[in-house]
């Protein structure tokens, strides 16, 4: 991967005795598409605003580029913000908020107009300069709060729930438009959401976030087959979370038989969790598998049914395009790599053990 | 239903009738060539020839419209200020200082007056022109933090945070940002401060001295006997106060119905 | 905006010397005698107690019944005024409300003055009685003509209110009330003058506010015998320059004005909380 551009190193933060950070660290690189996922109140906007400038942290440091920045007011900071409800100028028209950083800058007025009408034609604004932006659509403002972001040419673009305010489809339409402004721009994008699918399928890098403490970093596809702990298994998407015991490497114990697995490095009999995706399990006829159980209900989604098999210990949630009758009889199949073991996690105080 | 409408008519213009008659009477009288309140006998301009040549009014009238200004200026700047650091501020210090901010306001005017009046002469403070604007301060400030402070509340908290991650410094934000989205509160304030200051008798009455009249205080002096020359002078300062509101309440709507048409085409 | 917080502090500062110290002061004075000199403070309650005379106590009599007579028949007229203002178009409705905004904003001593050529013995009412053959009246430096002067004053502060509150009331609740089987006069009652009430209160506590304190009217249209407690606080500090009986008198008018403030926020508070 590229070089780091911004090390949060032991980043906390307190407001009055509420703790909302409990030491960060984190490694964003250049041209990273990465995303601050978590739950309302896991600290993911509070990071966000820390290398904004708009907060201090009680303690640790931002370094950018290497140099620590934790004290630089967010004026004279390389990064600029896309806020949550765009907060928009409301007495300027499109092309005056656009343009409002360049003239703060004092920049010749022609480059300016440039610089404007390329970032409004990146946005797909064209024409809409001497628009009234609080005349625009929700998706509009949007455009134009990315745009009056990105004509700074910022090293790095905040973007705080920036989709947050859409209706469903257009939020589809916009996941696609960023990433591609993203790619276009070349810049390093932090992008903050509660919304694991927006994450999954926009970042480069997802940071998973609980109670002020990160819980996993790693692609989408890492986060998602191999989350580390419930928390993360239980976050992204659906899933069946079950107590085990690690016996020994690739072999767990769970709803009183053993399983093979291909995860290593626990110690022996150490208790753990085992997550199993619900398109992973396959039903198969009784006789054929270890696990059993009845049928309890079935829903039809569009692509999939979900289906709920009640066992002997246990509910299990499995997505599959067959239909099954309620109360049918079946077996419980998945294979070794469709079990992932993670270690038990500390409910008392939040984080992975 | 009809019915109902011609009675409701004619008593809103007997209520309007009651208002406006004694002031349009003040302003016909004002033309009157006689000393007569009753009998009107010839127009003249007598009355304001009077006015102009006196010298007592025409300083009462420049004290009236300096005090008004100066006062304005200084409790707009400061109300406004103290308006936009209240939202962000502890919820003690708010509390304490929007009550203290009502003091002016809901207290009699007689009370504020001679409060002033013994805070002055216990600092021994020599009572005139600079005692009267100190005091005008006092009761404008509280009328401007009530039409701005509404404004910043309702302000998005990230607009000075947008400013300033687009590069402005706080205080490009205050001006370029902050101000201009104010800006009708900080107007409410600035023409309630003006009228505040301009009509004041009761607080400029006690707090003035060595000569130094506004207009409220000569009317009061003149009052003894009836004079037509006051009759010149409300007539003005009712034009200039009547013109003012009506043209205060007309143009934003003119100027709003211009710009959406604009927008239309 | 967390830079701007600094921004308050010229202003505690200025309150706490020029609007908290002068209340500190008056009441400083009003339980002291003799004057202003921090050398030698004598604490007394006599300045109270001498209210308690009857001279006195007449003239605070008088100040309320006045006070309350003109709250109620401004509360009467100014309804009326209001509620009917409300019932036109929006457009006539604005240019009805700034055509009552005028006068508050044209100075007092101005308005109070015109009235003097109105009602005097020979002003221009008498003139008209006498030519439509009725005896002429005497009404200046009357009670009468006092009143009319506090209540062309105070009708439009009791009027804005009221119809600020009677236009926020959502129309679909009167709607409702009819629709519920309510007639007319049962919807008004316990509807729209239920929910204008914020209003009325408003009103009422501004006009008595103002009634209570005056002292321009009074001595322009009662004459110079005529005294409430503004003028009689007036003597104190003007003309006799008994600057701590003065005090004391504030202090009570201060202490009237906030307990029937107090008084009347409650009842709006109960009046919400019942609903």
């Amino acid at each position: 991967m590229s070089d780091v551009i911004i090390e949060l190193k032991g980043l906390s933060k307190n407001f009055g005795d509420q703790q909302v950070l409990k030491g960060i660290d984190l490694n964003i690189h250049e041209n990273e598409f990465l995303t601050l996922l978590g739950p309302s109140g896991c600290g993911k906007t509070t990071t966000l605003r820390i290398i904004a400038g708009f907060e201090e942290p009680s303690a640790g440091e931002v370094l950018f580029d290497g140099v620590d920045i934790s004290k630089v007011p967010p004026y004279k900071r390389e990064v600029n913000t896309v806020f949550q409800k765009y907060s928009l100028f409301p007495f300027m028209n499109v092309y005056d908020n656009v343009a409002f950083g360049l003239k703060i800058k004092k920049m010749d007025k022609n480059l300016i107009e440039h610089k404007v009408m390329k970032t409004l034609k990146l946005v797909g604004l064209e024409g809409f300069e001497k628009r009234d932006v609080t005349k625009l659509s929700g998706g509009q403002q949007q455009r134009v709060a990315i745009a009056r972001a990105l004509v700074n040419e910022p090293k790095i673009l905040l973007l705080d729930e920036p989709l947050g305010a859409l209706d469903a489809k257009l939020r589809k339409e916009m996941q696609v438009e960023l990433k591609k402004i993203q790619q276009e721009v070349g810049i390093t994008f932090i992008f903050v959401t509660h919304d694991q699918e927006e994450a999954l399928s926009m970042s480069d890098t997802v940071v998973v976030m609980h109670e002020g403490i990160i819980q996993q970093v790693g692609t989408p596809e890492d986060i998602y087959n191999e989350p580390e702990n419930r928390f993360v298994a239980s976050f992204i998407g659906e899933s069946n979370i079950i107590e085990a015991t690690m016996i020994k490497d690739c072999l767990v114990a769970f709803d009183d038989y053993e399983f093979e697995c291909v995860d290593k490095g626990f110690k022996n009999n150490e208790a753990v969790e085992v997550v199993i995706r619900p398109e992973d399990i396959d039903i198969v006829k009784p006789k054929n598998a270890k696990l059993r159980g009845k049928v309890k209900s079935i829903i039809f989604k569009g692509v999939h049914h979900e289906i709920v098999v009640g066992t002997k210990h246990r509910d299990y949630l499995i997505h599959t395009t067959d239909y099954y009758e309620p109360g049918l009889d079946v077996g419980l199949s998945f294979g070794p790599d469709d079990i992932h073991v993670m270690y038990r996690m500390d409910w008392e105080t939040g984080g992975a053990e | 239903m009809r019915k109902h409408r011609i009675g409701q008519i004619l008593y809103i213009i007997v209520c309007f009738t009651f208002f406006y008659l004694p002031i349009l009477v003040t302003m016909i009288y004002s033309f009157n060539s006689s000393k007569s309140l009753t009998k009107f006998e010839s127009f003249s301009l007598r009355w304001y020839e009077n006015l102009f040549t006196s010298h007592d009014i025409m300083y009462a009238v420049w004290v009236s419209v300096s005090i008004a200004f100066l006062a304005t200026i200084v409790s707009t700047i400061l109300g406004t200020l103290t308006s936009i650091g209240l939202s962000k501020n502890r919820k003690i210090l708010k509390e304490i200082i929007i009550n203290v901010n009502n003091v002016p306001i809901m207290n009699p005017d007689i009370v504020t007056a001679i409060g002033l009046m013994i805070l002055f002469s216990s600092i021994h403070m020599e009572k005139g022109y600079l005692t009267m604007l100190l005091a005008h301060i006092v009761f404008c400030t509280p009328y401007v933090i009530t039409s701005v402070y509404p404004k910043v509340r309702g302000l998005d908290p990230n607009l000075a945070n947008a400013a300033m991650d687009l590069g402005a410094t706080p205080f490009q934000a205050l001006t370029k940002v902050i101000l201009p989205m104010l800006k009708e509160g900080i107007y409410a304030g600035v023409l309630l401060a003006f009228t505040m200051s301009f009509d004041d008798f009761v607080i400029s009455y006690f707090v003035t001295g060595n000569g130094v009249s506004n207009i409220s205080i000569i009317v009061y002096n003149m009052t003894k006997r009836t004079n037509p020359t006051i009759n010149a002078l409300s007539t003005i300062v009712i034009l200039v106060i009547a013109i003012t509101l009506i043209l205060v309440n007309v143009i934003p709507n003119v100027a709003k119905r211009r710009k959406e048409h604009k927008s239309v085409t | 905006m967390k830079h701007y917080v600094k921004m308050v502090w010229p202003y505690v500062i200025w309150a706490a010397l020029i609007i908290v110290l002068p209340l500190l002061l008056i009441i400083l004075y009003s339980v002291t005698k003799n004057g202003n000199e921090l050398v030698n403070i004598q604490f007394t309650l006599e300045n109270f107690k001498r209210m308690t005379e009857p001279v006195y106590m007449a003239v605070f009599i008088k100040s309320f019944e006045l006070g309350i007579l003109s709250v109620v028949i401004c509360l009467i007229l100014g309804y009326l005024l209001a509620y009917f203002i409300a019932g036109f178009q929006e457009k006539v409705q604005n240019l009805l409300i700034l055509l009552v905004t005028i006068p508050m904003w044209i100075n007092t001593l101005l308005r109070t003055y015109a009235w003097i050529s109105l009602l005097s013995d020979n002003g221009l009412i008498n003139s008209f009685l006498e030519m439509i053959g009725l005896q002429p009246l005497n009404m200046m430096y009357t009670d009468f003509a006092v009143l009319i002067g506090l209540v062309s004053d105070l009708l439009p502060f009791m009027v804005i209110p009221i119809h600020t509150s009677l236009c926020k009331i959502d129309q679909s609740l009167i709607e409702a009330s009819m629709d519920l089987g309510a007639n007319r006069f049962q919807t008004f009652w316990r509807v729209t003058f239920k929910l204008s009430i914020p209003g009325v209160l408003n009103g009422v506590i501004m006009t008595f506010l103002l009634s209570i304190s005056t002292f321009v009217i009074p001595k322009l249209l009662g004459g110079g015998q005529y005294t409430l407690i503004g003028n009689l606080i007036e003597n104190q500090f003007i003309s006799i320059g008994d600057w701590n009986f003065g005090s004391a008198i504030s202090v009570i008018l201060a202490i009237i004005i906030l307990v029937s403030i107090t008084l009347m926020k409650r009842i709006d508070k109960d009046e919400i909380e019942e609903e």
